[in-house]
């Protein structure tokens, strides 16, 4: 096939996309044999609005940056305002039910997630199965924060409602519910050969690559790297926690990095994170939830504060960053930075796709946790002719889907 | 090979949907015939599955004990209030209104009031044609004082 390469470019505008990018793919046949990646081109301008506004207004601006790991964009910023504004004595019962939010929203971000590969792959029974079981999670994030997405409960110095006795008992239901519910899905996961044949060994991130690229949580963990902010720099309830990094070895396959070990590290990482906020139920102090109740006391306070500070905290798809500085006198958030993981994952995809298939584009996409299948349109120039073919996220999923299927017939007796 | 979630496909089969079907089992020829025959009484929709207890919804605004104080915009994330001066464009006697098309449903001006003359109700249906309608603008619900009667929901027949 010498001599014959195509270019491939997908983005800029990709709506599933915390940021959107741009990547150009160049194929040789079937095989894609470089990508280039450049981010940065839809540039929302989220951080400008926030500095017009003041940190308590900040707080939900932020919570909106991402549709799924919003708890933890609000998390960082309360993190880092209020380090910013010198509040240090944030009470033990807030930092648990913190944890026990963030903990949660990681179980229905990996289920999401676990869904939406079974997706690409064509399992759509598996997807629903997924997606019910989600079900759950969001109705108990309901019942704690009155809302199914965005739950506005952090607040600086703490969490702006409390979890009663009658929601752990909900919750205590909820977590034995979910351990027999995630072992027959990791059966279905692992037992299926199909799954095995088209994530394993596909779209593989050596340890090297992952430390070089700076990728981050369960897609550097699969390739076996030690990385994780709850661990590394542990913070709110993560401290009294004896935590290990979820890595595939446990559970017994190789952290080679492949798609597969990137399943495995999701599917640990839910159980782990049961695990969690089982301790934390179970530990809960009593005590107040705030810092300052009192709004306006709080306001002036964030008003009054001089300082500059990072959050960080570990979102479902990685190490995430909030840098606030505060100016004394002014009302504002006078800087306001945000760096989310998917945007070192996405350096990552220089290193996976090169040498794949067209048609397993889009697991391996997706295997670092963006939604590759919203994605707009894609044109393929021809570059003998300067010919242009439309080539739509529709095509790139009936490729895999045909993928999938010639797997099922050849293992099929 | 026998599946091995066989017992759960049966189960399945023979199991309820997962889904409510709100408003109806299946998409009607017309939306807004259905709705006018639900307004007028004729037929009747699915209920919606009930908001649970602390539901963040649609603002309920006791306008008589308001003392226009404005620590209900300070912190509100999307600008979704107005402020409304008092008579002679003074500040004794202003009050505020709720502009629920830009509403986020945070709460944060339910707890900065210092009158607690903001509430968040169970309503939901909200959608509108218009985002200026007065449905979506909260200017008085009456007063919290004596228990108000809990309005039905009814979902807002589509403005054509
Ligand atoms: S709930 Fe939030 S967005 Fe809505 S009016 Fe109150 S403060 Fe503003
Ligand atoms: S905070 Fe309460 S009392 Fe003050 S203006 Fe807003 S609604 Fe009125």
């Amino acid at each position: 096939m010498a001599g014959k390469s195509y270019t491939l470019p997908i983005g800029p505008v990709h709506p599933a996309l915390k940021e959107p990018t741009m990547f150009k793919l160049t194929v040789e046949g079937e095989i894609v044999t470089a990508v280039d990646v450049q981010p940065g081109i839809n540039h929302r301008g989220i951080e400008f609005i926030g500095m017009r506004r003041n940190p308590l207004q900040v707080l939900h601006l932020a919570e909106r940056i991402c549709g799924i790991c919003s708890i933890v964009h609000q998390y960082s910023f309360a993190l880092a305002s209020e380090k910013a504004a010198g509040i240090t004595e944030i009470p033990e019962r807030a930092q648990y039910i913190r944890t026990i939010m963030a903990e949660l929203e990681r179980v229905h971000s990996h289920l999401l997630w676990a869904g939406v590969a079974a997706h690409e792959l064509g399992f759509d029974t598996l997807l629903h199965w997924t997606w019910q079981l989600r079900e759950w999670v969001q109705d108990v994030l309901e019942i704690i924060s009155g809302n199914r997405v965005n739950y506005a409960m952090y607040i600086q110095g703490g969490v702006r409602r409390d979890i009663s006795p009658e929601v752990i008992q909900k919750l205590k239901v909820m977590i034995a519910d979910y351990r027999a519910g995630i072992d027959q899905l990791c059966k279905a996961f692992t037992d299926d050969r199909v799954f095995r044949h088209r994530t394993m060994g596909v779209g593989v991130l050596t340890y090297k690559d992952a430390v070089e690229t700076c990728a981050v949580g369960p897609t550097t963990r699969g390739s076996g790297v030690h990385k994780d902010v709850r661990i590394d720099q542990p913070f709110g309830g993560y401290a009294d926690l004896d935590l290990d990094y979820c890595l595939p070895e446990k559970m017994g396959y190789e952290n080679n990095g492949d798609t597969y070990a990137k399943t495995l590290v999701r599917l640990q990482e839910v159980v782990q994170s049961l695990d969690i906020i089982e301790f934390c139920l179970d530990n809960m102090p009593p005590g107040p939830i705030r810092w300052e109740s009192n709004m306006t006391k709080l306001l002036q306070h964030m008003k009054k504060a001089e300082g500059e500070a990072l959050g960080l905290n570990e979102a479902p798809r990685g190490e995430m960053i909030h840098y606030v500085k505060l100016n004394a006198g002014d009302e504002n958030v006078s800087i306001w930075k945000v760096r989310a993981s998917t945007y070192n994952n996405i350096l990552a995809w220089t290193k996976m796709l090169p040498g794949c298939q067209i048609a397993d584009v889009s697991i391996i996409a997706a295997a670092v946790d963006p939604c590759i299948g919203c994605m707009d349109r894609v044109t393929v120039v021809d570059q003998d002719t300067g010919k242009e073919k439309l080539f739509s996220n529709e095509d790139f999923y009936r490729a895999s889907i045909r993928k999938t299927r010639a797997y099922q017939r050849k293992v099929s007796p | 090979m026998a599946n091995p979630n066989l017992g759960l496909i049966l189960k399945q089969l023979f199991s309820r949907p997962y889904t409510n079907r709100f408003p109806v089992k299946y998409a009607p020829a017309s939306m807004h015939a259905t709705m006018d025959a639900v307004t007028s009484g004729k037929a009747q929709i699915t209920p919606p599955v009930p908001a649970p207890e602390h539901y963040r919804g649609k603002i309920a605004y006791d306008r008589e004990a308001c003392i226009g104080c404005k620590m209900c915009i300070k912190v509100c994330p999307a600008s979704a209030i107005e402020h409304i001066p008092g008579p002679d464009g003074k500040a004794k006697g202003s009050k505020v209104k709720f502009y629920m098309s830009r509403c986020t449903f945070c709460e944060m001006c339910v707890e900065a009031c210092p009158k607690d003359c903001i509430k968040m109700t169970g309503e939901f249906l909200m959608a509108d044609a218009d985002k200026n309608s007065d449905a979506l603008i909260v200017k008085d619900s009456g007063s919290f004082a004596a228990p108000a009667q809990p309005a039905a929901q009814q979902p807002a027949p589509p403005t054509a």
